[in-house]
């Protein structure tokens, strides 16, 4: 929901109608034309405001389309559809289904982590560290303790919660920006542990691979990538599910009164400081399930996982696709994991050879690519890709309010500007 | 004995390095509320740039140095007026602007000149030995020891005697009330991402003294262990910086090297840790 109304002159309620009017564009329902005379008399009418007054049969059709996108995403493997210039492959190759699945997992990751930066404000920089643990404890159960995979995905996650746990309540005890750099060090120590391969166990800067012996022979082998995406594809559904019922549970109206002002929930008799920690835990566990997935889509355990440039690259997902929204962390999750594959294939490509040296340095670096689109993101989309949509539409809306106020009496047009 | 004041030395001149990092980010968080994330980047642009003087331009290393390091403070002055500067309203997408800097200048680096460490140029007068108490010690300790040392003496300086340096004081202590006076702090903003950017570009080119080499990922390493010492000595607080790294720096080294390797660079976070658990503002007592 925004709270911005970027038009607060006099000419707002003819803003306002012109952007109600121009809203559905394609249907002008009846229902619409209502929302916009609503919008005289209130004054903001916004987008996710008024959906329960336009809820036509098309508008609770489309509400659906969450559960419609699924199913696509659930059939995607029997499907040899060309997706030239996104894949390479036809949709339903192993190749695409791997990509995809790893699109779909670090944008279910994207949308754990934001639980901490834009549900509740914290801005962790040690989010890594609990996919990692969860990543390296589930192929230790696997290698060294023999585990089952089941028994040992399950002491994964229950390892990086209690860490979670643990180091939450520490580095909890610093607000603001002192968590962020507490968490980052919790995190860096980790990296360092892993990459220095204590007693052998982590395979150091190889990593180790996961033992194909224990894993169920469903999930080995190219042949069965279809079921290590429908895999990915229900972490991607618990994490949203999760994440939505968080949200909107008592637990989470606490943490949005966190994000806005942490002083006024304290006035109010609640002790943030539990709130938050639950909101640790909760991300630190669903990213530990990505750990597991990621080992399986991966097949082995990789110390770039627990690096500090991990946590970065999900804070750009995040930014990027918008945080605090329901989908912007999936989106900026997506995109970001198809570009930095596509940018790696760019960098190789005769095309970028060819160019001059000027060019062809910054363009053959995807990380360079990748920081100065986080850069633009941060200036030229605040609010990320998600708020993209309500931009466009009040940028418009004021720009027509402008032509009809040249063009003289507003209100001589009841149902809207030029289109 | 000799072992231990090899070591005192050694970890003296990293945490000397840790000082030159993190008294820059100290003052500007302090001053500014901004964590630079592209603070090691500053670091890596001194480095490169001080190589690249001592090495294709063939500067000597005097020269090099003051070039390097005014390489880092022009970078330092344009990222605060170019990118710090419009985002004043919002200080987290302040602190996103610099991730994303952080990340775009090191693979800019590795663009340029290679992912893989490039030797630099050691001259003769400070790659010998002194023998102190017994042990022999490499002189860059002792060159970084006593950069460091003077740093902090000006900046205390700075701080204590001049016109500035009070306004960035009064700045750290209540930003609002100072603007309200009507002094314009946004040039104290500038001039501390200054101080900072030559702090950190000076330890980029003496940290190519000390490990001998600089690769594009080294001022993030060096970063990382900056944030803990800015942690460590409460934010905002040179004096606080410059005590939390010398702690920093000798428990690293001594716990590297009479336990398993690594293990130093655990034990400050578990120093972190504990410092946290006792004191949660810092060793100052200032606003962590």
């Amino acid at each position: 929901m925004s709270t911005k109304t970027p038009d607060t002159s006099t000419d707002g309620t003819a803003a306002d109608r012109a952007a109600a009017g121009s809203a559905g564009g394609t249907d002008t329902s009846p229902a619409e034309r209502h929302s916009g005379r609503a919008g005289e008399i209130r004054a903001i009418p916004r987008t996710g405001e008024s959906i329960t007054e336009r809820s036509t049969a098309v508008h609770r059709a489309l509400r659906w389309w969450p559960i419609a996108l699924l199913i696509l995403f659930l059939v995607a493997p029997y499907s040899a559809l060309p997706v030239p210039g996104l894949l390479d492959g036809p949709l339903g190759s192993p190749g695409s289904l791997q990509l995809i699945a790893l699109c779909l997992l670090y944008g279910a990751l994207a949308t754990g982590y934001d639980l901490l930066l834009g549900r509740t404000g914290l801005l962790s920089f040690g989010h890594a560290l609990y996919f990692a643990t969860g990543l390296y404890a589930t192929n230790l159960g696997m290698l060294e303790l023999r585990l089952p995979f089941a028994a040992a995905a399950l002491f994964g996650v229950a390892c990086a919660v209690a860490l979670a746990l643990l180091l939450g309540s520490v580095s909890l005890r610093v607000t603001g920006i002192g968590f962020s750099m507490v968490t980052l060090a919790f995190a860096q120590a980790g990296s360092i542990l892993v990459q220095r391969n204590p007693g052998g166990l982590t395979g150091g800067e190889e990593g180790r691979s996961a033992p194909a012996d224990q894993l169920p022979s469903a999930l080995l082998g190219i042949e069965n990538t279809a079921n290590l995406y429908w895999i990915a594809v229900a972490y991607l559904a618990l994490t949203l599910a999760a994440v939505h019922w968080a949200v909107g549970s008592p637990v989470g109206r606490v943490w949005e009164g966190i994000k806005e002002n942490e002083r006024r929930v304290e006035v109010l008799g609640l002790r943030p400081y539990g709130y938050k920690l639950v909101a640790f835990v909760l991300a630190g566990g669903l990213a530990a399930v990505g750990g597991v997935v990621y080992l399986l889509l991966t097949g082995g355990a990789t110390p770039q996982a627990a690096t500090s440039d991990a946590t970065l690259s999900l804070l750009v997902m995040v930014v990027l696709g918008g945080s605090g929204t329901r989908w912007g962390p999936l989106l900026g999750g997506v995109i970001y994991t198809w570009a930095g594959h596509r940018l790696g294939d760019l960098a190789n490509s005769e095309t970028i050879a060819d160019l001059p040296a000027v060019l062809r340095v910054p363009l053959s670096q995807p990380l360079f690519l990748l920081g100065g689109l986080f850069v633009a993101v941060v200036y030229l989309l605040p609010g990320g890709l998600a708020r993209l949509p309500a931009r466009v539409h009040a940028a418009r809306s004021v720009r027509s309010a402008r032509a009809m106020g040249r063009a003289g009496a507003p209100s001589a047009r009841p149902t809207g500007g030029p289109t | 004995m000799d072992t231990v004041v090899l070591l005192s030395c050694t970890g003296l001149g990293l945490g000397a390095l840790y000082f030159l990092v993190a008294s820059g980010l100290s003052l500007i968080f302090g001053l500014m509320d901004v964590l630079n994330f592209a603070h090691g980047a500053l670091l890596s642009i001194g480095a490169y740039a001080t190589w690249w003087a001592g090495t294709e331009a063939g500067f000597p290393l005097w020269l090099a140095v003051p070039f390097g390091t005014l390489v880092g403070t022009a970078a330092a002055v344009l990222l605060e007026l170019f990118l710090i500067r419009p985002l004043y309203s919002s200080p987290r997408d302040q602190i996103l602007a610099t991730v994303g800097v952080g990340l775009a200048v090191p693979a800019l680096l590795m663009g340029i000149w290679g992912a893989d460490a490039r030797p630099f140029p050691q001259p003769a007068l400070l790659s010998g030995t002194w023998h102190l108490l017994g042990a022999t010690v490499p002189v860059n300790r002792f060159v970084l020891v006593a950069a460091a040392g003077v740093l902090l003496l000006a900046l205390l300086l700075f701080l204590a005697r001049t016109r500035y340096g009070l306004i960035v004081r009064a700045g750290v202590e209540d930003r609002a009330m100072v603007t309200a006076l009507g002094i314009d702090v946004r040039r104290a903003f500038t001039l501390v991402f200054a101080i900072g950017g030559a702090a950190a570009a000076l330890g980029g080119a003496l940290c190519g003294l000390y490990f001998g080499s600089i690769n594009p990922g080294q001022g993030t390493g060096l970063l990382i262990f900056a944030f803990v010492v800015v942690v460590m000595g409460g934010m905002g607080s040179v004096t606080g910086a410059a005590v939390a790294s010398v702690g920093v720096g000798l428990v690293q080294q001594f716990a590297n090297y009479y336990t398993a390797a690594g293990l130093g660079d655990l034990s400050v976070v578990v120093l972190l840790a504990v410092l946290l658990l006792v004191r949660p503002r810092g060793l100052t007592g200032r606003l962590a």
